[in-house]
């Protein structure tokens, strides 16, 4: 565990935490390089199926970041993107995920370095928590394989038994 | 023209579907006319030995219903897809899980200890924490219980299904229609839910005129009046994200619908578009009581956006009791047990 480090995946609006991301970047301001950006036209883009997806497919925490509410390019999509996160955010922690592998950021293309930290804690929080590894827990039971060629067996025998 | 032949499986489910089969009425005695039925263990005398008797791909339609919970019910998926030229998800638990699936929010250790410790009318009184094993010696020999999985698995998620026919259980019309669909020729491309295409919104009478809510009740806190939109009316009605094809049954009836004919055509996680959906209509900008909206109206999550399609969502279960990792930490091969 001590290597690990976390898979995040990063949804950043294009008019402002993408913008802060690029800002931090030429700022030379350092933050950890686990952060996947995948850019939006704006945080209200980032259906929940997103989300999802990225932690079904090995994601060990998921960010979304937009403008800061009131300054929405789209007026009022940050907003919507807001109510999603809790309703998603609710529904993840009764799943059993850890709140702090799901996060909400508001930072504007001014706040390189406040989008910096806000990576910086999260890599951190992520990192120690571990791996997430979702898909594992569904993986087939160890007694599968034999549990089947069991019943294989029994009805080849029961089938020689009637013949 | 020679008949065709049918079977008819069930797997994790509750047998609603096998009833839901006869709920086309007369028009069984068509299904008679057309089919052979060869296989039905609900309704008539077949068995299992008969099926794998049977060359491969001689059956020219199997129904399955039921989600897969054991080694038995994914043999027998196994030995219909192999002996079947097309398969058919039949409702929805072989389709996207249903309520038996819904127990993947545990796993088998929690769910034997719910039903041979815990359990207040099951089994009372256990004191030797009896479980049921795979493998059992007896003096007469060895006698096997089917393993039983920590996650419930959708019948594709098991081997690969031609159509799915959705609902809790399907409409006896969309039975009767997709019967006629195979007798004809006349299924749509592979892979797809035979039925709509739009949602239960498109079917419902009621009246909608885009108006946020402030709260969300539970069924039994308000009487809807019986013209406006339920979702306006706060109730969580899950039309605007199921398929349609039911009629918008519930909604006619004044209750809510709660999702049974699962996701409308391209969505792939029914609870991430329940989700979208309902955080729309919330009318709040302020995040401390958007939490509280979601917490006091819908104090279960998971049940109320995936009641019908956990096991077929993209996390599929809860990793809270892990999945079947509580098995791999000690494996114990079925032969060491017997
Ligand atoms: S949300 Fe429910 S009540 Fe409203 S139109 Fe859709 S199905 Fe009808
Ligand atoms: S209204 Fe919804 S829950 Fe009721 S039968 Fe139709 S799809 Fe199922
Ligand atoms: S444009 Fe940035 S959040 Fe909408």
């Amino acid at each position: 565990m001590e290597n690990f480090e976390p898979k995040i995946v990063g949804f950043l609006c294009n008019w402002c935490s993408y913008r802060a991301a690029d800002l931090a970047g030429s700022a030379r301001i350092k933050y950890p390089p686990n952060v996947r950006v995948i850019r939006v036209m704006c945080s209200g883009r980032v259906d929940p199926a997103f989300v999802l997806k990225a932690f079904s497919m090995g994601a060990d925490g998921v960010m979304v970041a937009g403008c800061h509410p009131g300054e929405c390019h789209y007026i009022e999509q940050n907003y919507k993107a807001m109510r999603r996160f809790y309703m998603l955010k609710q529904t993840l922690v009764a799943m059993g995920l850890e709140p702090q592998r799901f996060e909400l950021v508001w930072a504007s293309a001014a706040e390189g370095q406040q989008l910096a930290e806000a990576i910086e804690r999260m890599t951190d929080n992520v990192r120690r928590l571990g791996p997430l590894r979702w898909a594992e827990n569904w993986a087939d039971d160890p007694q599968r394989e034999e549990a089947l060629q069991h019943i294989v067996k029994e009805h080849e025998e029961a089938l020689e038994v009637i013949s | 023209m020679s008949k065709g032949k049918l079977a008819l499986y069930w797997a994790a489910s509750c047998g609603g579907c096998e009833i839901a089969v006869l709920g086309i009425d007369e028009h069984i005695l068509d299904v008679a006319k057309a089919f052979d039925i060869v296989f039905w263990p609900c309704a008539t005398d077949g068995k299992v030995r008969d099926v794998e008797k049977m060359p491969d791909g001689s059956i020219d339609l199997c129904l399955f219903n039921g989600g897969i919970r054991t080694s038995e019910q994914e043999y027998m998926a196994q030995l219909m897809r192999r002996k079947s030229k097309v398969l058919v998800a039949f409702g929805s638990c072989a389709h996207e899980g249903c309520i038996p699936g819904l127990a993947n929010l545990y796993n088998r250790k929690a769910i034997f200890d719910t039903v041979y410790k815990e359990g207040s009318t099951t089994f009372p009184e256990n004191p030797q924490d009896h479980r049921p094993q795979p493998i059992t010696d007896v003096p007469e020999g060895k006698l096997s219980l089917p393993l039983f999985y920590d996650t419930l698995k959708t019948l594709d998620q098991t081997v690969e299904v031609d159509y799915y026919l959705p609902g809790c259980p399907p409409e006896a019309k969309n039975i009767w229609a997709a019967l006629v669909a195979v007798l004809e020729g006349k299924l749509p491309p592979k892979g797809s839910v035979i039925g709509l295409h739009t949602t239960v919104c498109d079917e419902c009478p009621r009246k909608r005129s885009e108006k946020k809510i402030k709260k969300f009740y539970r069924t039994w806190e308000i009487i809807p009046d019986e013209e406006n939109c339920l979702l306006e009316q706060g109730l969580v009605c899950c039309g605007i994200a199921t398929r349609a094809g039911c009629g918008a049954l519930c909604p006619q009836v004044n209750s809510p619908c709660i999702g049974c004919h699962g996701p409308n055509d391209g969505v792939e996680d029914y609870g991430a578009r329940l989700m979208s959906a309902l955080a729309s209509v919330i009318d709040s900008q302020d995040p401390e009581e958007i939490q509280r909206i979601i917490a006091e109206g819908i104090p279960d999550p998971v049940g109320t956006f995936y009641r019908f399609s956990l096991a077929a969502s993209y996390l599929r279960r809860s990793k809270a009791f892990g999945g079947d990792g509580a098995a791999a930490a000690q494996p114990t091969p079925l032969a060491a047990k017997a």
